[in-house]
């Protein structure tokens, strides 16, 4: 059987208001606003940890910023990758750096890809929307 | 992997990256031992996981468990939408898990996503 995971939801762990917004209108262009879940700093992302642990469905994706305050992107994502649960979700980090250390440091820390956050608007909520229909609509993850 | 069918997606979404053929398992793990004597990395490895003589669960833990060449991003492309096939293939470390459309025009689209998310958006790690 052939399942996608078009109707899950995909946690975005984000501080930036401006940033969220275009991430918010990227993803409501790629008709999946409504599956948006949305963590606001690290410590936020580690309280989504113990949501899972109660039994909330895994995510199809997780979209981390590596800059956050209280507790750093990478350290979130050394959590989640060495979490039971939250382990099996894809990480990608979505970040403004471009700088080789900290892609390298990205994968070294199990994301599953990196993308670097366009400064200009427009092309920044189209590579939300970009994400969106790859997470959603063509790979798919564990349940 | 059907390779005519892939080459024939990639050629109609121009895809212009060259392509590398490993037939089976066996092949794949081969050119690791190329890339090991400097051959040119991949930007991107799609891999089946039905493959003959080493299997693609296999291949995959190579690369992923390899110093040097784990951080390649590796893409499952499977018939299989099982969800211990799907687990699996993520606890070894692949990036991505793609169930194989059997229609052509739904494998063309599947070939537009993975052009330009893979080789367009992601920043690889080298």
């Amino acid at each position: 059987m052939i399942r996608l995971d078009r109707l899950r939801h995909i946690v975005v762990v984000e501080d930036n208001p401006t940033d969220l917004e275009l991430i918010r209108r990227g993803f409501a262009q790629g008709n999946c606003e409504h599956l948006l879940i949305v963590v606001r700093d690290g410590e936020e992302a580690l309280e989504y940890l113990r949501r899972l642990e109660a039994g909330e469905p895994l995510p199809a994706a997780v979209l981390l910023d590596l800059r956050l305050p209280r507790v750093d992107g990478l350290e979130v994502l050394r959590h989640f990758k060495q979490h039971p649960l939250a382990c099996r979700a894809p990480v990608i980090v979505f970040s403004a750096s471009a700088d080789e250390e900290d892609v390298r440091q990205a994968y070294e820390n199990g994301a599953n890809s990196y993308i670097v956050k366009p400064d200009e608007a427009e092309r920044f909520q189209e590579v939300a929307m970009r994400i969106s229909k790859y997470w959603h609509g063509v790979n798919v993850s564990p349940a | 992997m059907d390779v005519d069918l892939t080459r024939r997606a990639f050629a109609r979404q121009r895809v212009l990256n060259p392509i590398q053929v490993a037939r089976d398992g066996e092949e794949a793990l081969q050119c690791l031992q190329a890339w090991e004597m400097g051959a040119d990395l991949p930007a991107l490895i799609l891999l089946d996981l039905k493959l003959p003589k080493v299997d693609g669960l296999e291949v995959l833990r190579t690369i992923k468990t390899h110093p040097r060449f784990h951080a390649l991003p590796v893409i499952i492309l499977s018939t299989s939408g099982e969800d211990r096939d799907i687990l699996t293939a993520y606890q070894e470390g692949a990036n991505s898990y793609i169930v194989k459309p059997v229609d052509f025009d739904r494998f063309i689209e599947v070939v537009e996503h993975l052009q330009t998310y893979w080789l367009s958006l992601n920043i690889p790690p080298f």
